[in-house]
């Protein structure tokens, strides 16, 4: 039986990781390789990597690490940040990335998502969403790592985003990312209910109930988390043991 | 032991290599007849659309090349389907031959891609020995056909698929094994030292 996903995301700068982390036998907690093989031991079924380095010059450092990365591991990653053409997507698959995910650019310019389903194939776009439920009570997405509201609403464009060929959908609440407070689960499930690729459950996960809550309630078929793995709250085999205990398909 | 990886241009190559350097071996990418016909084991990888794909290696005239290998060939994921008869992606394509199955899209219930770690059973082969039934990673949106001539492990998603197939010297795996943890490597390691 296919495997619901736990995913953990480490959010890059400059070639380096930016959240710390609790793992204290590592050499250096920023290194990007460490991490990232740490949790490939642990059982992590994919990793997700967010490059928000602003600086112009980036492609470069950032093709070495994904270098570096893809040498050091044997499970899939995504690669995502400022990914906005064909000839970044092609330089990150050339260095090892299994997929990429893309946010601002493709809101900015929908066709992008076309563009490179047909060039790479959908399984490996995936498009990231960003979203928070606004005051009429409807969810809208944002965009620049969420600074900034669009008049796009997030039903709308996950829609949108899979007819123009997205391989899978990375929805992030906004209102719970950081909070631990739970997955938002009722957009989860629309979202989940709507779309015919996968979608990643993401933001706001704090205990092992929130993740059983992603896949039973909120029909995920992976839950991404990031600060919750980074400070050692919960393991991912912790994780995964929980949710096999409840019924729940993982790989073990 | 000269290892080629068979470069038209197809994504996932980087990882390949990388696999198989981590088990000491060493790799060289070239989509020159001449590297792939004297070659003792040949991959052939692939990630994106099949009918691309297919145009890109008939434009390098490796489509006559590849079904005449008498060495090991290990073609991963499209590089498996495009060993196929026929495939039903892009409108359409005519796939090597070397295998007469048909690649159909999925359809039914479940999420397309069929994305993420899955069960392999029915394990045969001698790329198999040593791995046990479990979960190995998967992205794909077509599958190949269950055909018990050449099916040496099964997979199970909105209905039975071949994970993996064989037909004398060619060998195709539907998974990654260089995406599926130690499973994988073990399986890169059976197919390198055939």
């Amino acid at each position: 039986m296919l495997a619901k996903r736990i995913i953990p995301c480490l959010d890059v700068k400059d070639g380096r990781t930016v959240k710390g982390t609790n793992f204290v036998n590592l050499r250096d907690a920023g290194d990007i390789v460490e991490l990232s093989s740490r949790y490939c031991e642990q059982g992590a079924d994919e990793l997700v990597f967010l490059d928000i380095t602003a600086s112009s010059d980036n492609r470069s450092t950032r093709c070495e690490w994904v270098k570096s990365v893809s040498r050091a591991i044997n499970i899939p990653f995504t690669v995502g940040g400022g990914i906005s053409s064909i000839k970044d997507v092609e330089l990150l698959l050339a260095c090892g990335a299994d997929k990429i995910s893309i946010n601002s650019a493709a809101l900015s310019r929908p066709r992008l998502i076309d563009e490179l389903s047909y060039a790479f194939g959908a399984q490996c776009v995936v498009v990231a969403v960003d979203a928070r439920k606004e005051e009429d009570g409807q969810w809208y997405t944002y965009v620049k790592g969420g600074r900034c509201r669009t008049d796009v609403k997030l039903y709308d464009w996950v829609k949108e985003a899979c007819d123009r060929g997205a391989g899978e959908i990375l929805f992030t609440s906004m209102d719970n990312d950081g909070t631990h407070s739970g997955y938002a689960l009722e957009p989860l499930s629309v979202i989940t209910s709507m779309v015919d690729v996968p979608v990643i459950a993401s933001g706001g996960a704090g205990s092992l109930d929130h993740f059983y809550e992603a896949f039973a309630a909120g029909g995920a078929q992976a839950a991404l988390a990031a600060g919750l793995f980074h400070y050692g709250q919960l393991t991912i085999p912790q994780v995964k043991k929980y949710l096999s205990e409840k019924g729940i398909e993982v790989r073990l | 032991m000269k290892i080629v990886i068979i470069d038209y241009g197809a994504g996932n190559v980087y990882s390949v290599m990388t696999a198989i350097e981590r088990l000491g071996y060493k790799a060289v990418l070239s989509s020159d007849k001449n590297e792939i016909c004297t070659a003792d084991k040949v991959i052939f990888p692939g990630v994106g659309q099949a009918s691309s794909a297919l145009a890109e290696l008939k434009n390098r005239g490796l489509d006559k090349v590849l079904p005449t290998l008498k060495v090991p060939v290990l073609g991963i994921c499209l590089g498996m389907q495009m060993m196929c008869a026929h495939s039903q992606e892009g409108g359409g394509a005519e796939g090597l031959g070397i295998f007469p199955m048909t690649v159909r899209r999925f359809v039914g219930e479940e999420k397309i891609p069929h994305m993420g770690w899955n069960d392999i059973y029915g394990l045969s082969s001698p790329i198999m020995e040593g791995v046990s039934e479990g979960k190995v990673y998967f992205v794909h949106s077509y599958y190949v056909e269950v055909d018990d001539r050449y099916t040496i492990a099964h997979c199970d998603y909105m209905g039975k698929f071949s994970a993996a197939i064989k037909r004398d010297n060619f060998y195709g795996v539907q998974f990654h094994p260089e995406k599926s943890a130690a499973v994988g490597e073990k399986m890169i390691k059976n197919f390198l030292e055939l």
